[in-house]
This record gives structure tokens, C-alpha cells and sequence, in this order.
């Protein structure tokens, strides 16, 4: 990293410059960047992954990869960019880096124990990966049973120790901002002070605590059956597939709230920003996390109900879906409220914010349609729930990591990026992914199921304009990582709050030194508290 | 917390009512009752572990915000364990 | 930098992140609740796989467990109790400050530990000898092998998850008495030897559970 004479300030950055710095730090910054650099790589490997799909499926018959190998693609992209890119992505790298800035803390509350989630992610990952070199798995990335337990002749053992042992570095994640969170709060900054970012990572952190486990003790109930040839989801003896289901689900539904959680709260913080008014609706935002959070775990059997499960369970579950509409709509109709006669900024990040919420509304009245028991069984396992979850994940999740990821890149790093290239791979990005995403919700009604490499011949046209978006989807992701590193050196200098934006993070230099405030910090008001002299006739 | 010292015999005392309801859920178990075998079993381990979890984890004498993380993990099981019954028990009756 | 306005008395205790002592242990100890309660979800998946099994074979649970050892296990959870009743009295010697008798019975708690670890060994050696272990050696004489083998599995795998923590936990104790001896702690701040205490009665609970449901399933004959 370059030291220009006008950065002449000890930071984080410029505080130690070998190997071992940087391998053995605790500070939460540093262990940030650390998690970046090393979710980027694998949301390559995952993207590689995609790219194989989206160019299989441009014919129906399926010529560039056999079935098996097209197996072995969609399950290892979704295990990479599930537990090694998206669980990860917002809480372990920005989360890492803001929450103890915005609360004006000096770290987290166990630094140490922070260094060493990264280890964990970095040892899970290795054992996932050489699962993908050894040839590979084939089972989807749910593992179901008895296809992961028994029948698959892929490499499931390495895979799931990789997701059981990278399940706790999620968890010493969550529990550290568990910690630090009530904690570690600067003098003044009590609970509905916090900016709403520290509310998203508070709810984020309850799941991955409390769901994790379920997860890793349920893979490793899989593979003992796989290495011992017996276990308790084996049919053959009696055992119950469809528990693995249940536990499977019930980490992994509310892990969707662990990727789109963080990007609500990243949301939040940049249309206020950006429009220079008070978030609308403040509790109700603060509150509607935490429900998030709750109900989260109240929806799993959504996923199961044509897997065998009773049907009376599966329209308990299909009522019980539908409560998490309530919280996610009240956070989307306060975020349009906010910018109801705001002084409204292009910049970016709001770009990215806009897009977030456009596409998270359709995710989410996607996911209602899915969630209603009758119309599930119609369009289940169909691209129609590709389609959905896509809009969640991507069109949600890695929007709102974009947007923070523009929106505090002059704070990590203390260098402007080129405006208008990133507003125009921003929109790159919203171009590509719905044009690569929406024909697939049509595919899906079609009825063209998820997981076979080959389709009827009609189905082409909108698999070749998909395959079409993935590829402006992938220039809008490359974009922004070359003018990223070329703003490390060349970019202008971010000065301490380029966006007048509230928060402590601001307050403090860009990149912050090493113990972020060189005096901690004191709370004197409400979050989001941007002077509204423009409301004040109306 | 260091607020407050439970005093020793208080710790002895406790140890005693775990190990008589060791002893009896022991004894209860060698007596038929049907159904009510593992309620009362099941009653027995609760009570030890609320005793276990209130005075050996000096549950009783801490903040409120350590009442509320115990009970989330037990609330989270509760959540479990009830959803996915409703599965169970409803799935072989057609 | 902020960490010079630390007090000098507590300073060779407090770590840079936090502001003093109070808020050192507090985190300390609520990190601790957090991660207990990720372990109670941990034991909860193996125990919701027990009562989904046990409520759809009831019969096939009752017949295989006749051949636990009952009383092995009800000596050994009366081990693990006295074993929690000595670790209390090791935090309780901490609050005092008596180094001395933190050791004294930290080490019996270990002691305790190791005892239930060997009946435990010994009760899995019966069932080695028995050919009950499941993938292994498995020959089940009474009726349904295959759900009888459910249970089995189930047993080996709670019990030995529930003893892999008991030898971290045994590691954890370890470390304690080491800094114990090394002067590390003081009366007012042993945090260290308390969390690790809410980790050994945790044990102590899960225990507490594992021993009626799948012992005492059907002794009455």
C-alpha cells in the first residue's frame, strides 16, 4: 500500500508492513481485509462454477460438460458461494471492519478469538477445496439424504468437513459481535442510538449462533454415516431422510436471513446518506430485524413440502412463511418513506441500494408465491425457485455488499474510486442480473426444473438470453475490482467523510488509525440525525 | 458476577437435592407407569438442570441479559424440537 | 492512544480493547453464554434425532436399551454431579482469592472427569464385546437389528460428543490450574476460572438428560 504525503497519519494500514503483521494482527480491520481477499477468491472459484452452468445450458441438449460433471458444477458453486462467499460476506469484512467503529469501540470484544475465525474459514476452505480437486461432489449443496449419506460416489466427506468446520467461524464471528455489541457501546450510544447497520449485525448474529450448530452437528451426523455405512438418516434401517431435511433447514432457512440481514442494515445506512434525512420509522426498523431474525426459524418446512413431510406440518409451515413478509415489507416501505423529500444523491452506493431494494421486493413476493403450499408444488424445484433465491441472494445480498463496499471503500482504504465507471458498472450490474435472472422465472413457470444439464428445445431462447446476462453480470462484477486496486494507487484522496454521512466511522480519519478514535468518542443523539431544513414548509 | 458469593453450605445443599433426584429418578424408573415414565423423567432432569443452571452457574444472581441468553438457547430447542414434531407426529396418521 | 489512560493497577489485566476490569469480565462471561448457548443447539440436534426415533419406535427403543448398564451410568452421573459440586467450590474459592484450594479442586473436578471417562471406556468396551457397535460390529439378537441400530448409533454418537467435550473441557481445567499456580488470577478478577466453570456444569447438564433417556427407557420389567 502506498503512503502518499497527504495520508501522513498513522493507520491500520501503514501500521506494520510484513508477512507476519498482517497473518498474526488482531486488529478487526486488518482480519477484515484479510476475510475480503479471501471471500473474493473464492466467489471466483464460485463464478467459475456459474460460468460452466450458464454456457451448458446455451443448448438443450446439453454438449460442453457431461451430466455427472454438470452435477459436480451447480452443487460446488452453491457450496462455495453460500458458506465461503455470501454467510461470510457482509458480517466477516464490513462487519468486521465498521461494528466496533460505530460504536465507537477500539476492537471487538475478543480480538484474538476474531483472528482465529479467519483461521477456521481458512482451514474449512482448504478441506472444501481440495474436496473440488480431488474431482469434486455431486449432491447439491443441501446434501440431501440418502444421496450424500450412501448412493453419491463423490467426495462428500471433505466437503462437509469443510462446511462443518467453516459453520464456527461464523459462529465466533456472531458471537464477537454478540459480545461487542452490548458491551462495547461508547459512552451515550444506547441500544435505539445505534445506527441500524449494528441492529442488522446484532439479528445476523442471533441466527448464526443459534442456527449454526444445528448445521454442523447434522453434517457430521452425515458424514459418520457416509464413513461407517450406517446412520441414523439411513431408510435402510429405519432411519428418517426427511429429519436431515428438518435440520438441514432449519440453519439453512434462517441463513438466508444471515446473507440478506446485513445488506438491509447496509441499505438503511445509505439511503439516509443519501438522501440527507432521518431514517423513517426507526424502531419499527429495529425492531423489524430482530423479528426477521425470529420468524426466520419458524418457516423452514417451506422447503419440504413435497419431500414427504405431513401435509398438516406443511400448512403450518406454508401460514407461518407468510409472517416474514410482515417485517421485510415495513423495512422496505420505510426505506421508500425515507427518501420521500430528501435531497436525493446519485452517488454509487445509492445506485446499488436502489437496486437492492427493487430486487429484493420481487425476491421477496417471489418467495410468497413459493411459500403458498398449492402454487409450491407446481413450481418446486423448478428454475422458478432458481430465480426467486437468486433475486434474494444476489440481487439482495451481493447488491448490499456492493453498496457498502462503495459506500465505506473511502474509509477502508482512504482513496476515492472513479464515480462515474462505478455508477456505470453499477448499472451494468442491474442490467445483467435481472436480464440473466427473469427469463428464469418464466423458464421455471414453463416448467423447466433445476439440476438436469439438458431441456426441451423450446426453452432455449431464454436460456441463451440468461446465459446472455450472466455474461454483462460478470463484466459489472470485474469492473469494480480493477478500478478498486486502481484506486489504491491512483484514487483521490477520501478525506475524513466524502459523503457527509452521520456515524462514528466519519468522525474519525480515513483509513482510522490502529485504535480507531484517537479519543473515544461520546454520543450526543439519535442515529441518522441529518439537519432537515427542507421539511420545515411542508 | 462478583456481585455476589453463594456461601458453601448453599453449594452442598444444592449437590444433596441432585443427588436424591438421581436416586429417584433411578427408583422411578422401576416402577411401570406407562406413558408417565419419561414425563417423569423427563420433569427429574428438568429440575436438576434448572438447579445445576440457577445456583452452580449463579444464573439467579445475574443480569438480565444473561436470563435472556439461557433462555434463547432453550427457547431455540423449543422451536425445534415443536415444528419438527409436528411433522412427525402427524405424518404416519392418514 | 486511548490505552494510557488506563489505570496502572489494572492495567497488567485489562486488554487493550476494553475500557476496564467490569467490562473485561462481563464480556467475558456473556461470551461464554453465547457460546453455550451455540452448544445447546449442538446437543439439540442429536437429541431432536432421538425423540423423532424414539416416539416412531418406541418398542424397538425400550427392548435395545435393556442393554445399558444402569448402573454404571447412575454411578457416573453421581460422579459428574460431585464433579460440578467441586468445580462450584473451585469458583467460590476464586471469589475468596485462596489460590491454593482453587487448585486443590480444580484438580479433583479433573479427577472426577477422568473417573467418569474410564467407566464410560469401560461401559464401551461391554459394548464392543457385545458386537454392539454400530458399523463396526453389530449383531443385535432381539427383534428389529436395523431401528435397534438406530439406537445404538444414536448412543455412541451423544455419548461420545458429550465425552470429547468432557476431555476439552478437562484440557480447559488444565490450562486454568496452570495459570492459577502462575498467579494470574486475584479476587478481583478470575473470570477464566469462572467461564470455564459455566462449561463444565454445561457438561454437567447435558449429562443430566442423556443418562434417563437412554438408560432408564424401560427397567421396569
Amino acid at each position: 500500500m502506498s503512503t502518499s504525503g497527504s495520508e501522513n497519519h498513522t493507520n491500520y494500514l501503514n501500521d506494520g508492513y510484513g508477512v507476519k503483521s498482517w497473518l498474526l494482527t488482531t486488529d478487526h480491520k486488518r482480519i477484515a481485509i484479510l476475510y475480503m481477499i479471501s471471500i473474493t477468491l473464492f466467489f471466483m472459484i464460485g463464478g467459475f462454477f456459474a460460468l460452466v452452468i450458464r454456457l451448458t445450458l446455451l443448448s438443450p441438449n446439453g454438449t460442453l460438460v457431461s451430466a455427472d460433471t454438470y452435477n459436480k458444477m451447480f452443487t460446488m458453486h452453491g457450496v462455495t458461494m453460500i458458506f465461503f462467499f455470501l454467510i461470510p460476506s457482509i458480517p466477516a469484512v464490513l462487519g468486521n471492519f465498521l461494528v466496533p467503529m460505530m460504536i465507537g469501540a477500539r476492537d471487538l470484544a475478543f480480538p484474538k478469538l476474531n483472528l482465529l475465525s479467519w483461521y477456521i474459514y481458512v482451514l474449512g476452505g482448504i478441506f472444501t477445496l481440495s474436496a473440488m480437486v480431488l474431482g469434486g461432489v455431486d449432491t447439491g449443496w443441501t446434501f440431501y439424504t440418502p444421496l450424500s449419506s450412501g448412493y453419491s460416489h463423490t467426495n462428500v466427506v471433505p466437503t462437509v468437513i469443510g462446511v462443518f468446520i467453516v459453520g464456527f467461524s461464523s459462529i465466533l464471528t456472531g458471537l464477537n459481535f454478540i459480545v461487542t455489541i452490548h458491551k462495547m457501546r461508547a459512552p451515550g450510544l444506547t441500544w435505539f442510538r445505534l445506527p441500524l447497520f449494528i441492529w442488522a449485525h446484532y439479528a445476523t448474529s442471533v441466527i448464526q449462533v443459534l442456527g449454526t450448530p444445528v448445521i454442523a452437528v447434522t453434517l457430521a451426523l452425515v458424514g459418520f454415516e457416509r464413513i461407517t455405512g450406517v446412520g441414523i438418516f439411513d431408510p435402510n434401517i429405519g432411519g428418517d431422510p426427511i429429519l436431515f431435511q428438518h435440520l438441514f433447514w432449519f440453519y439453512s432457512h434462517p441463513a438466508v436471513y444471515i446473507m440478506v440481514l446485513p445488506s438491509m442494515g447496509i441499505v438503511s445506512e445509505v439511503v439516509t446518506c443519501f438522501s440527507q434525512r432521518k431514517l423513517f420509522g426507526y424502531r419499527q426498523m429495529a425492531f423489524a430485524s430482530m423479528a426477521i431474525a425470529v420468524f426466520g426459524f419458524l418457516v423452514w418446512g417451506h422447503h419440504m413440502f413435497v419431500s414427504g413431510q405431513s401435509v398438516y406440518a406443511g400448512m403450518a409451515f406454508s401460514a407461518l412463511s407468510f409472517l416474514v413478509a410482515i417485517p421485510s415489507a415495513v423495512k422496505v416501505f420505510n426505506w421508500t418513506a425515507t427518501l420521500y423529500k430528501g435531497t436525493i444523491r446519485f452517488n454509487t452506493p445509492m445506485l446499488y441500494a436502489f437496486g437492492f431494494i427493487g430486487l429484493f421486493t420481487i425476491g421477496g413476493l417471489t418467495g410468497i408465491v413459493l411459500a403458498t403450499l398449492p402454487v409450491d408444488v407446481h413450481v418446486h424445484d423448478t428454475y422458478f425457485v432458481i430465480a426467486h433465491f437468486h433475486y434474494i441472494m444476489v440481487g439482495g445480498a451481493v447488491m448490499g455488499y456492493m453498496a457498502g463496499l462503495h459506500f465505506w471503500w473511502p474509509k477502508i482504504t482512504g482513496k476515492l474510486y472513479p464515480e462515474g465507471l462505478a455508477k456505470f458498472s453499477a448499472l451494468t450490474l442491474f442490467v445483467g442480473f435481472n436480464l440473466t435472472f427473469f427469463p428464469q422465472f418464466i423458464l421455471g413457470y414453463l416448467g423447466m426444473p433445476r439440476r438436469y444439464h439438458i431441456y426441451p428445445p423450446e426453452f432455449q431462447v431464454l436460456n441463451v438470453l440468461s446465459t446472455a446476462g450472466a455474461s454483462i453480470l460478470g463484466l459489472g462484477y470485474i469492473i469494480p475490482f480493477f478500478y478498486f486496486m486502481w484506486s489504491l494507487r491512483k484514487g483521490k484522496v477520501a478525506g475524513n467523510n466524502p459523503w457527509n454521512a452521520k456515524g462514528l466511522e466519519w468522525l474519525t480519519p480515513s483509513p482510522p488509525p490502529t485504535f480507531n478514535f484517537d479519543k473515544t468518542p461520546v454520543v450526543t443523539e439519535e442515529a441518522y440525525a441529518y439537519p432537515e431544513e427542507d421539511l420545515a414548509g411542508g | 458476577m462478583t456481585g455476589h458469593t453463594i456461601s458453601r453450605n448453599r453449594y452442598f445443599l444444592i449437590f444433596a437435592a441432585l443427588i436424591v433426584l438421581l436416586v429417584l429418578t433411578i427408583s422411578m424408573a422401576y416402577v411401570d407407569l406407562g406413558p408417565f415414565n419419561i414425563i417423569i423423567a423427563l420433569t427429574i432432569a428438568i429440575i436438576k438442570a434448572v438447579l445445576v443452571i440457577l445456583y452452580f452457574m449463579h444464573v439467579r444472581y445475574s443480569s438480565r441479559v444473561t436470563w435472556v441468553f439461557v433462555s434463547a438457547g432453550f427457547f431455540w430447542l423449543l422451536i425445534m424440537f415443536t415444528l419438527t414434531m409436528s411433522d412427525i407426529v402427524t405424518r404416519f396418521s392418514f | 492512544m486511548d490505552n494510557e489512560q488506563l489505570t496502572h493497577e489494572t492495567r497488567s489485566f485489562v486488554a487493550h480493547q476494553f475500557d476496564d476490569l467490569e467490562q473485561q469480565k462481563e464480556a467475558g462471561t456473556l461470551g461464554m453464554w453465547a457460546f453455550l448457548a451455540t452448544e445447546i443447539l449442538f446437543f439439540g440436534g442429536m437429541f431432536m434425532a432421538y425423540f423423532v426415533y424414539r416416539f416412531s419406535y418406541p418398542q424397538v427403543f425400550a427392548a435395545a436399551s435393556q442393554y445399558m448398564d444402569v448402573a454404571l451410568g447412575g454411578v457416573n452421573t453421581g460422579v459428574l454431579l460431585v464433579s460440578s459440586l467441586t468445580m462450584a467450590l473451585a469458583v467460590h474459592a476464586a471469589q475468596e482469592g485462596k489460590r491454593k484450594q482453587i487448585i486443590l479442586f480444580l484438580i479433583i473436578t479433573m479427577v472426577f472427569g477422568t473417573v467418569f471417562l474410564v467407566i464410560k471406556g469401560v461401559e464401551y468396551h461391554h459394548k464392543f464385546v457385545e458386537h454392539l457397535v454400530p458399523g463396526f460390529d453389530f449383531h443385535y439378537e432381539g427383534a428389529e437389528p436395523g431401528k435397534s441400530e438406530i439406537y445404538f448409533i444414536l448412543y455412541f454418537i451423544m455419548t461420545g460428543f458429550h465425552a470429547l467435550h468432557l476431555i476439552i473441557g478437562i484440557g480447559v481445567l488444565t490450562v486454568i490450574a496452570v495459570m492459577t499456580a502462575r498467579g494470574r488470577f486475584t479476587k478481583e478478577y478470575y473470570t477464566p476460572v469462572e467461564i470455564s466453570g459455566l462449561y463444565w456444569h454445561f457438561i454437567d447438564i447435558v449429562w443430566i438428560f442423556l443418562y434417563p433417556l437412554l438408560y432408564l427407557i424401560h427397567v421396569h420389567k
